[in-house]
């Protein structure tokens, strides 16, 4: 796909990718072999009728392209742009053994800018399928549901319950819905217009957006059973940042990727000063660790006119948890890889990080995730400058509601206990996403909500 | 909802307004504080909730214009709305009966000692407040805080009112003349530092309310970390009221400058655009 050149996007937040083209979509979709049993399917989280959707690509038929990605799949813009197509769809896909796979995510982000650009606002009916029961007014209303969390898991549960005929109210505790497609990834990646489409195009389906609203604290669950709410799904994240453990950590200058992202994306603090919320930057910055939201946090600090960008990964460029495509991205960017480094000690002047004290590591056995466990080797302890450090480590659970729900099964690492049918320890109560699975991405959390959907129909319509 | 019913300038820094904002009023305590965002452009800021009126759903806050938000609310007059209420949020103050308890507040943090001290009372402690300003031009909440406390100190720094000097000093004074069982301090940190160090030196209780610069405050960014007792605790979820002697004062006061330098460009920016003049700046 054709990009932004790297030159010119670290001086901007555009979106780096552009898009196909309708003639470079129909060639691609063309090249499907439209096999009669597609494995493709079977690597969608959403179940996506992939190659029908392809093959009305390649009948130019864009509108009912993008309705059949619709039936299953409620954020097509999203997924087509942050999806890792590599290792799901795409890596079923027969042609991958002899050329290249079709390129389904670029196929799907086509359709569903197709619809944006054409601004087919979805009204109320066009999207339910054919099977769904009629909307809400011509028979009984549903029973009420209260989706908590407005994210990936969120967005989609409570899009298919509404698809269902249900009555669902989204809750959600910052002023803009989408969660971490909002507040976690950047503009140049996810445009927030495209995240804003999508929730529309959900709330047309009936659903209730209650923004500002953090459950456990504006109202509690024992106040929404109150107001008839018949069941629950809890989709609230993985919002709780880890920090690095090491001393200095709350020296200024440090952030949370969390912070640094939120500050950047949902506040956006690079259009500081017109937007007001500060972010401060240094010349040079260290993020440690090395998935997506490094890579995220890395091309940000960048663009926010950092010099020096590092990524500081204990262990190796094989081991790193980020998609391909974005280390890619990142490298294009001029971001530089300091591998097999773990950092031990920041240290400060007059309350500001200027130094962070690294140590090497080597790779030894395996550990219970299968890849090598870095090993520090004595003595190789260096200092590296720094003006600012990020910590992007992983982000585990938002205690804050969980704590609140007397008798909520939780394991060890804090993450909600989910049977098969992504019931919680509380019944009527469900959960999915990145408050069961720890962090993960957003194609798993949609595929736990759509899950969720469906137990949920099951035990009210029982 | 998030209209303002009721705006009245307590002094030429200090603005009170009442906002209807049910959703918060439902289950707000004394200690807790609301998140604004006025407009899309504003940066997120915490208030204290210093009040609350079920009857009309509406909160109130108190606010002092320091910056680009606080001047852009202080722009809003009745009948606006303002963008997003989030609340109510933090931990309350936890309200017993403790027997006698002190309250010091200084500046605007009066404002946030006033709900907590009526709670108080209302409990049945015996409360003496000890409160202060720069001069009695400055002092707010005179009359509200009298009501709500059993006996009210003052202390202005010039003694246009009440005792000539600091807060603390009364403090000492009281400490020194009767036995408390607890305090709960608002205030710029100095004030509360300077009131924690008294505490400590003469062995009582003390909370501290703390007003950290903050982002989501849910608990999701880190930005309001604070070090009490040598445990990270963030001030949004975790307090905002902590243990006043185990508060790690020199990284408290470090934090909250991070990012002056930015509030300053901001704050001049804001100026700029609607050519309103600080009215700090303009008195000196």
């Amino acid at each position: 796909m054709r990009k932004q050149d790297p030159k010119e996007r670290i001086t901007n937040f555009n979106e780096v990718a552009f898009g196909l083209t309708e003639e470079e979509a129909v060639a691609e979709a063309k090249r499907c072999l439209f096999c009669k049993k597609p494995s493709c399917i079977g690597g969608c989280p959403v179940e996506i009728d992939i190659p029908a959707f392809i093959k009305l690509i390649a009948e130019k038929k864009f509108k009912e392209a993008i309705l059949k990605v619709k039936e299953k799949n409620n954020l097509p813009a999203v997924c087509g742009r942050v999806c890792p197509q590599e290792d799901q769809c795409e890596a079923k896909c027969i042609l991958r053994k002899k050329k290249a796979a079709i390129d389904i995510g670029s196929l799907e982000r086509f359709a569903a800018d197709w619809e944006i650009a054409k601004d087919h606002r979805p009204k109320t009916m066009d999207h339910r399928p054919l099977s769904a029961k009629p909307p809400e007014g011509t028979i009984d209303p549903g029973p009420k549901v209260a989706v908590i969390g407005s994210g990936p898991a969120g967005l989609t549960c409570a899009a298919d319950l509404a698809k269902l005929g249900y009555r669902v109210t989204l809750f959600e505790s910052l002023h803009k819905a989408g969660g971490v497609l909002i507040y976690g990834i950047p503009e140049f990646r996810l445009p927030k217009h495209v995240v804003d489409y999508e929730v529309d195009c959900i709330r047309s389906l009936g659903v209730e957006l209650k923004l500002n609203y953090l459950i456990g604290q504006t109202e509690t669950i024992a106040g929404l059973k109150n107001e008839g709410y018949k069941a629950f799904f809890v989709s609230t994240g993985a919002g709780l940042p880890y920090f690095l453990g090491v001393e200095g950590e709350n020296l200024n200058g440090v952030y949370s990727a969390n912070e640094f992202l939120t500050r950047v994306n949902l506040m956006k603090g690079y259009k500081f000063p017109e937007y007001s919320t500060p972010v401060s930057i240094g010349e040079t910055v260290a993020v440690v660790g090395a998935g997506n939201v490094a890579m995220d946090c890395a091309r940000c600090s960048k663009r926010l006119g950092a010099k020096n960008v590092y990524i500081v990964y204990r262990r190796t460029e094989q081991e790193m948890p980020a998609r391909l495509e974005e280390i890619e991205n990142a490298k294009e960017e001029g971001i530089i890889f300091k591998l097999l480094t773990n950092p031990v000690r920041l240290f400060g002047e007059r309350g500001w990080v200027d130094r962070m004290e690294c140590i090497n590591n080597a790779l030894g056995e395996p550990d219970e995730s299968g890849r090598r466990r870095p090993v520090p080797i004595k003595g190789s302890e260096y200092i590296m400058p720094v003006n600012t450090v990020i910590s992007a480590i992983g982000q585990g659970p938002n205690p804050l509601l969980l704590r609140r729900i007397e008798g909520l099964g939780l394991n060890k690492r804090g993450n909600i206990i989910t049977d098969e049918n992504a019931m919680t320890s509380i019944k009527g109560m469900f959960a999915g996403g990145d408050i069961v699975t720890g962090a993960a991405t957003v194609i798993l959390a949609m595929g736990a909500g759509k899950q969720a959907a469906r137990s949920i129909d099951k035990y009210l319509n029982g | 909802m998030n209209r303002i019913v009721k705006k009245t300038k307590l002094n030429e820094q200090v603005t009170l307004m009442d906002i209807e904002a049910p959703h918060v009023v439902k289950n707000a305590r004394p200690g807790q504080f609301v998140v604004l965002h006025i407009n899309e452009a504003a940066e997120r800021i915490p208030l204290t909730i210093c009040g609350k009126d079920p009857e009309k759903g509406a909160i109130t806050v108190i606010f002092q214009i320091v910056g680009c938000a606080t001047s852009w609310l202080e722009l809003l007059e009745v009948g606006d709305v303002i963008h997003d209420i989030l609340g109510p949020l933090g931990q309350p103050t936890e309200i017993r009966n403790y027997g006698k308890v002190i309250c010091v507040g200084g500046g605007v943090g009066v404002a946030e000692l006033l709900p907590v001290a009526k709670a108080l009372k209302d409990e049945g402690n015996f409360v003496v407040s000890i409160i202060g300003a720069r001069n009695k031009d400055l002092l707010i909440l005179k009359k509200e805080m009298e009501d709500a406390s059993s006996k009210l100190l003052i202390a202005t720094d010039d003694g246009s009112l009440g005792h000539k000097g600091f807060v603390t000093d009364l403090f000492q004074e009281e400490l020194s003349k009767d036995n408390y069982e607890m305090t709960f301090c608002v205030g710029p940190i100095p004030m509360m530092r300077r009131t924690c160090e008294l505490a400590r030196a003469n062995n009582a209780k003390i909370k501290v309310s703390l007003n950290s610069n903050m982002v989501d405050a849910t608990g999701m960014c880190g930005t309001c970390r604070i070090t009490v007792g040598g445990k990270t605790y963030f001030t949004c979820v975790d307090g905002p009221e902590f243990d006043g002697l185990l508060v790690d004062f020199d990284e408290l006061q470090n934090r909250d400058k991070r990012f002056a330098q930015e509030e300053r460009i901001s704050f001049e920016e804001f100026k700029k655009r609607h050519q309103c003049v600080n009215r700090t700046q303009k008195k000196e």
